[in-house]
C-alpha cells in the first residue's frame, strides 16, 4: 500500500476499509476511495486497454474527463472508475480486453497499427458488397472496440425530477464561484452554488493553498441562509433563458435561473510526445488529487513538466509525500521565478529550463512508465506529472453562446460572451491566481446582481475590474516519426493521424472531427481539441483562432437514460363510476388515459360472461358507462353556423330538441371523428366526440375559431359530466317508473331526439341514440350525481332484468349494428364515401372542412369501400384484426373489425374490399394470421336489425 | 427551455406550448385548382426570415400569434389574434 500519513487523504476514512473485487481480485480500499484510487493505492495503475491499439491506459485527470478510467460494473458499462466511489463487494471489471485487462489478446493491434491509417473505417469497410458494413464488418468491429456490456436484466432504480428557480446560479464552486455566490448572497439575491465535486472548494481542496483559505469561505457560505450549496451536482448543459439541467445522484433539478454565473474553471492539457499514454503519466493536478484528496502517494520517482507556477507546486508537493523528483523539466526559457519556482530551486532539486520530453518507454508490454528522455538524456522514473498549460472549461460557456477566440502572443485559449444574463468568472473569463479569482468571482456577482436590482456594496469595485492577465507559455507538439504520440487518447489518434487527414483535404476541423473522430470519445475534446486546432492551424497556415474548436453540445458529461426519463407516473383517469364498477367485479382495462369496464366478472368465464351482457341488451336492458366519451357544449348566436363549418351535416337548421349525427373531416377529406348534436336551444348544442378524440376536436374547434371568430364559446364538459347508456327493448318501461319529469313515451320522445329535466333528482340531458340498435336512451349529468343516478337506475332496473355491461359486449353490440369506431375501422385515408356515409355529407352547404378535398378525392376514383364480411361456422380460419384483405394475391383493404356475434351465431367482421367488390353476395379473400386464405362473402353494414326497427321503436 | 410570453397567461415555459405553423393566405376553395389545393394541403414554405406564427398555450387551450425570427429563434413579439395592432 502506499498510502500517505494524514492530513493527506481529506476524502477517505481510514477507520472503515472496503473490499471489492477487479478482475477477479481481491482489493482493499477506504470509505470515500473512488475505484481508481483504492486501485492505485494498492499499485494497480492500469485500468483499461485503449479503443483501438488495446494500450494499457491509467487514470490521466481524476476528473473522469477522458476513455481511460471507464470500468464495467455488473449492471453498468462505462462508469467512470476515477469518480465512482467505492463500494463494498463491487465487482469492477474491465471493458474492451480480449482475454484479460494484464493478457489482453487484442495488444497486437498496437503492432499492427500501420494497417489501420486514419480513415481506415470509411476506406477498408465499403465492400466487397453492399451490405457487407451491416452482414460482416459491424459485427467483428462491435466486438472488437465495444465499450462495455449492458446488463438487460439490470434492477431499476428510483429516478426522479424536480423544479429548482433560484435569482442566481453559479457552476462550480471553486474559489471564483464560492466568491461570487457568497457576494451575491451578501447582497441579499437567493443563490444556488453547484459543484459536481463532492465537496466545495475546487482547486483549493487539493492544490498548495492555505487550508484557511477555504474553511474562511466555506464558514462564509455556510452562515448564509439564502445560498444553497449543491455538492456531487453535475451542471450538464445550458439551454435558452437559462435553463440548466442539475443532476444529483438519480435527481434531475430542472434549474430556471434568472442570472447565471459559470466558473467552470480550466481543464489542464497533457503533453505530446512519443508513448504520452502511459499508465503512471498524468496531469500534475491528478496527482494532487491522489495526494490531498486519497492520501495515495502516485509514484516513487518523479519527473515533473512545469510550465507554469502550478507545475512546480505539484513538484513541492511531491517532495512533500516523500516522492523522488529526479527532474522537473520547464520548457519556458528565459527568467520568470514565481514563489513556488523559489521554494523549489531553494530545496536543491534540478531545474532544467527551455527543456522538452521528447519520448517515454514503458515496462514490459507498456503497463507502466520506466523512463522518460529530456534533452536527449533518458531518466528512469514510475511518474510524470504534467502541467503544460490549461484551457478554460468551454462547454458550458459556448453553450450559452460565448466565442472561442486564441491569443496567438500566449498561446491561450479565451471565451468572449455576450449574452446578458450569462456571466464569466474566474478562468473562463481570463483571471488567473487565487486573487483572479476571487476578484473575477466578484466581478460576475456584481454584474449578475446589479442585473437583478439589488444595490452594489459601495466599496466594491471589482466590477470595473479587468482579467489579470495569465502567464504566457506555448504547449510543446514532440511529434515522432514512429508515432505513438496521442493527441487523442480517446480515439487513438497520434500527430500523423491529423496531418493525414488534412493530406487527405480534410482542412476544416468540423471535417477533421467527422474523418479521424478526434474529440468524439468520452472526453468530447477535453484533453483533444486545443492541441488538434493548434496542428490543424500549423499545418494549413492559419492561426489556431481562425482553425477554431468544433460546436459544444449539451450533455456536458454523460448522463443515464434513466436521469432523463424521471420516474414513471402514468397519467390515468376514471370515471364517478369507478368504485361501483369495482364492487361489481368489473375487470377494468385501460382505454387511453381511461380505466373502464371490460366486463363485469360472474364466476363465469370471460366469453360466456360478455355474452350474456350482449343478450341482456338485446332482450331486456343494459347499462353501459359512457362518461368517457368527450362533451363539448357550444353557446352564442353562430354555434350553428360554426358547427356547420366543422362537420358535414346541416346543424344550423336542426330543430331545437333534435339530435344529429356529426361526421368531422380533416382538411385532407378524411374521417376524424364522430358523435352527435344535441340543439338544447337556438344558441346552444351540446356535442359528443370520440374518447380518444376529444382533446383534439376541442383544440381545433378553438383553433379553427380563433381564424374564423365566428360568436361561439365551446367548453369541454368531458370531466365535468358523466354519461349513463340505458339500453335494450325493456329501457321505456324502466324509466317509466323512475320518478322524473320527461315523458319518456315514443310519441312524446322520439328517436334522434333530446331532453332536459330530472331523473331521480338529477338534472340530466337525456338523448335517443343508438349505438346498439336497440332502443336507447342516453343520459348525461354533472359527474358529482352521476354515482346517484346509476344508483338509482340500478335499484330500478332490477324488476326489469337491468345489467350494467362492458366495453367487450359494447363492441359487439355497435358490430352487430354495423357501427363504425373512427380510429378502428377508419385510418388517415379514410373518406365518407369509403364508409358509405354519403348521406352524412350535405350536399347543400357551400363550406365545410374537408369539402374540398372529398370533391377533388371523388374525381381521383374510389379503390376501397368499408363493408360486413359473414364466416360460416366451419370456416377453415377466422382473420384477426389488420388481416389483409386479397385480390389476386394482391392487398387491397383489410379486416378492421372482428368478432363472434352471439345474436347472429356467427362470426362478423368490417373490413375494406376492393371497391368493385363491395357488393352483397361478391366473394372476398382473406389472409389470416396462420397464412389461410378464407373466401366470405360480402354482406350489408348491418348485420342486425337492418331496418332499425328495433332502435327506432 | 426557452420561455414564451402567451398574451393571456405571461411568460411560461416554451414546453407548455404547441405551435400550429405560420399563418397562411386563406384560399377560396372553390377558385382554387387542384393542384394549387393538394400543394396548399401538403407543402409548407420554410423561409429564412421572420414570420408570424400561430401558437396554442396547451393547458388554456388558447391561441395567439407570434412574431419570430427563424435563423436566430428570437421570438420578437406575441400577441391576441383579434389585436389590431398585431396584424402587419
Amino acid at each position: 500500500m502506499s498510502r500517505l500519513p494524514a492530513p493527506w487523504g481529506s476524502r477517505i476514512d481510514r477507520g472503515r476499509t472496503v473490499r471489492f473485487t477487479f478482475e477477479g481480485r481481491a482489493c482493499e480500499g477506504y470509505a470515500g476511495d473512488t475505484i481508481a484510487s483504492a486501485l492505485a493505492a494498492g499499485g494497480q495503475w492500469m485500468l483499461s486497454r485503449s479503443f483501438k491499439y488495446h494500450r494499457p491506459r491509467g487514470l490521466f485527470s481524476m476528473t473522469g474527463a477522458e476513455a481511460n478510467t471507464l470500468v464495467q460494473l455488473p449492471s453498468e458499462p462505462n462508469v467512470a472508475a476515477d469518480l465512482t466511489a467505492v463500494r463494498e463487494g463491487m465487482a469492477v471489471t474491465a471493458q474492451n480486453v480480449n482475454g484479460s485487462l494484464d493478457r489482453d489478446r487484442d495488444a497486437i493491434m498496437d503492432r499492427l497499427g500501420h494497417f489501420m491509417p486514419v480513415g481506415f473505417y470509411y476506406r477498408t469497410f465499403m465492400g466487397p458488397r453492399r451490405d457487407s458494413w451491416l452482414k460482416f464488418w459491424e459485427p467483428i468491429i462491435r466486438r472488437k472496440a465495444g465499450l462495455g456490456k449492458v446488463d438487460t436484466n439490470a434492477q431499476h432504480r428510483h429516478f426522479d425530477k424536480s423544479h429548482l428557480h433560484c435569482e442566481i446560479l453559479v457552476v462550480g464552486a471553486g474559489p471564483t464561484g464560492l466568491s461570487a455566490a457568497i457576494a451575491a448572497a451578501e447582497a441579499g439575491a437567493d443563490v444556488v452554488l453547484c459543484d459536481e465535486n463532492p465537496e466545495i472548494g475546487g482547486s483549493l481542496t487539493y492544490g498548495r493553498d492555505d487550508p484557511a483559505t477555504l474553511a474562511g469561505l466555506a464558514e462564509r457560505a455556510q452562515s448564509l441562509s439564502n445560498l444553497r450549496v449543491m455538492t456531487a451536482t453535475l451542471c450538464n448543459g445550458w439551454y435558452e433563458d437559462n435553463w440548466l439541467p442539475l443532476i444529483q445522484g438519480d435527481r434531475l433539478y430542472c434549474t430556471r435561473a434568472a442570472e447565471v454565473v459559470l466558473a467552470t474553471g480550466s481543464i489542464g492539457q497533457p503533453a505530446i510526445f512519443r508513448n504520452n499514454d502511459l499508465p503512471g503519466i498524468m496531469l500534475g493536478s491528478a496527482a494532487q488529487r491522489l495526494m490531498r484528496h486519497y492520501g495515495v502517494r502516485p509514484g516513487r520517482k518523479a519527473v515533473v513538466i512545469a510550465a507554469d507556477e502550478e507545475g512546480y507546486g505539484v513538484a513541492l508537493d511531491l517532495i512533500e509525500a516523500g516522492v523522488r523528483v529526479m527532474l522537473v523539466a520547464d520548457p519556458r526559457s528565459g527568467d520568470m521565478q514565481g514563489p513556488f519556482e523559489a521554494e523549489l530551486r531553494a530545496s536543491g532539486v534540478s531545474v532544467q529550463k527551455a527543456a522538452t520530453i521528447e519520448a517515454a518507454e514503458g515496462t514490459a508490454g507498456n503497463r507502466h512508465l520506466a523512463r522518460v528522455r529530456v534533452g536527449g538524456r533518458w531518466i528512469d522514473c514510475d511518474l510524470l506529472t504534467v502541467s503544460t498549460g490549461k484551457v478554460p472549461a468551454w462547454q458550458l460557456p459556448c453553450q450559452a453562446g460565448a466565442k472561442v477566440g486564441h491569443d496567438q502572443t500566449t498561446g491561450l485559449m479565451t471565451l468572449s460572451l455576450a449574452n446578458a444574463g450569462v456571466h464569466l468568472a474566474g478562468y473562463v473569463a481570463g483571471d488567473d491566481g487565487l486573487e483572479g479569482s476571487f476578484r473575477g468571482g466578484r466581478r460576475a456577482a456584481e454584474a449578475a446582481f446589479s442585473r437583478l436590482g439589488y444595490e452594489v456594496a459601495p466599496n466594491a469595485n471589482d466590477a470595473a475590474s479587468s482579467p489579470t492577465m495569465r502567464a504566457a507559455h506555448v504547449q510543446p507538439v514532440v511529434a515522432h516519426p514512429k508515432g505513438r504520440d496521442f493527441v487523442d487518447f480517446d480515439e487513438d489518434l497520434q500527430v500523423k493521424d491529423l496531418h493525414n487527414a488534412i493530406k487527405d483535404g480534410y482542412c476544416e476541423i468540423e471535417l477533421v472531427k467527422r474523418f479521424t473522430t478526434v474529440g468524439m470519445g468520452p472526453s468530447q475534446g477535453r484533453h483533444s481539441a486545443l492541441a488538434t486546432a493548434r496542428i490543424v492551424a500549423e499545418a494549413t497556415g492559419r492561426s489556431v483562432a481562425e482553425v477554431g474548436i468544433t460546436t459544444a453540445r449539451p450533455p456536458v458529461g454523460p448522463e443515464t437514460l434513466g436521469v432523463l426519463a424521471g420516474h414513471h407516473l402514468p397519467l390515468e383517469r376514471r370515471t364517478a363510476m369507478h368504485a361501483r364498477h369495482i364492487a361489481l367485479n368489473a375487470v377494468m382495462k385501460p382505454v387511453g388515459a381511461w380505466w373502464r369496464p371490460y366486463f363485469y366478472d360472474s364466476g363465469d368465464e370471460a366469453r360466456k360472461a360478455i355474452h350474456s351482457e350482449i343478450m341482456a341488451v338485446r332482450q331486456a336492458v343494459g347499462l353501459l358507462d359512457v362518461s368517457t366519451l368527450g362533451k363539448l357544449e357550444l353557446r352564442g348566436a353562430d354555434a350553428g353556423e360554426f358547427l356547420d363549418r366543422l362537420y358535414t351535416m346541416a346543424h344550423a337548421s336542426q330543430p331545437v330538441g333534435r339530435v344529429r349525427y356529426c361526421l368531422m373531416l380533416n382538411e385532407m377529406g378524411s374521417v376524424v371523428d364522430d358523435g352527435v348534436a344535441y340543439r338544447m336551444a337556438g344558441d346552444r348544442y351540446y356535442v359528443t366526440a370520440t374518447t380518444g378524440a376529444v382533446a383534439r376536436v376541442y383544440a381545433d374547434m378553438l383553433f379553427w375559431n380563433a381564424q374564423w371568430r365566428l360568436r361561439v364559446d365551446v367548453l369541454n364538459l368531458t370531466g365535468a359530466f358523466s354519461g349513463l347508456n340505458v339500453t335494450g327493448p325493456k329501457a321505456r318501461s324502466l324509466l317509466a317508473t323512475m320518478e322524473s319529469d320527461i315523458d319518456f313515451s315514443r310519441e312524446a320522445f322520439p328517436y334522434l331526439s333530446g331532453r332536459e329535466g330530472v331523473v331521480a333528482g338529477v338534472p340530466v340531458r337525456v338523448m335517443r341514440i343508438g349505438f346498439t340498435g336497440e332502443l336507447s336512451y342516453e343520459l348525461h349529468c354533472p359527474s358529482s350525481l352521476a354515482p346517484a343516478l346509476w344508483d338509482a337506475l340500478m335499484a330500478a332496473g332490477e324488476p326489469h332484468g337491468l345489467r350494467p355491461y362492458g366495453l367487450e359486449a359494447s363492441r359487439i353490440l355497435r358490430l352487430e349494428k354495423g357501427h363504425i369506431l373512427i380510429g378502428q375501422d377508419t385510418d388517415a385515408i379514410t373518406t365518407p364515401d369509403e364508409l358509405g356515409f354519403g348521406w352524412a355529407v350535405s350536399k347543400k352547404k357551400p363550406f365545410f372542412v374537408g369539402k374540398r378535398s372529398i370533391e377533388m378525392r371523388a374525381r381521383l376514383g374510389q379503390s376501397r369501400k368499408l363493408v360486413g364480411l359473414r364466416f360460416a361456422n366451419d370456416a377453415k380460419a377466422i382473420p384477426g384484426e389488420n388481416c389483409l384483405v386479397l385480390r389476386g394475391g394482391t392487398p387491397v383493404g383489410h379486416v378492421t373489425s372482428v368478432g363472434f356475434s352471439p345474436t347472429l351465431g356467427y362470426t362478423i367482421a368490417l373490413a375494406y374490399v376492393y371497391v368493385g367488390d363491395a357488393t352483397e353476395g361478391s366473394l372476398v379473400t382473406v389472409k389470416c394470421r396462420d397464412g389461410a386464405l378464407v373466401d366470405v362473402p360480402v354482406v350489408a353494414h348491418a348485420f342486425f336489425d337492418p331496418a332499425n326497427a328495433r332502435q327506432e321503436m | 427551455m426557452k420561455i414564451l410570453t402567451c398574451p393571456m397567461n405571461g411568460d411560461r415555459n416554451i414546453d407548455e406550448f404547441q405551435s400550429f405553423g405560420p399563418v397562411r393566405a386563406g384560399l377560396d376553395p372553390d377558385r382554387t385548382a387542384d393542384a394549387e389545393w393538394a400543394r396548399h394541403l401538403f407543402r409548407a414554405e420554410n423561409r429564412k426570415g421572420v414570420v408570424i406564427e400561430w401558437w396554442r398555450h396547451v393547458p388554456s387551450n388558447y391561441y395567439f400569434l407570434a412574431e419570430r425570427d427563424l435563423v436566430s429563434n428570437e421570438i420578437i413579439r406575441t400577441f391576441d389574434s383579434s389585436d389590431p395592432q398585431g396584424r402587419t
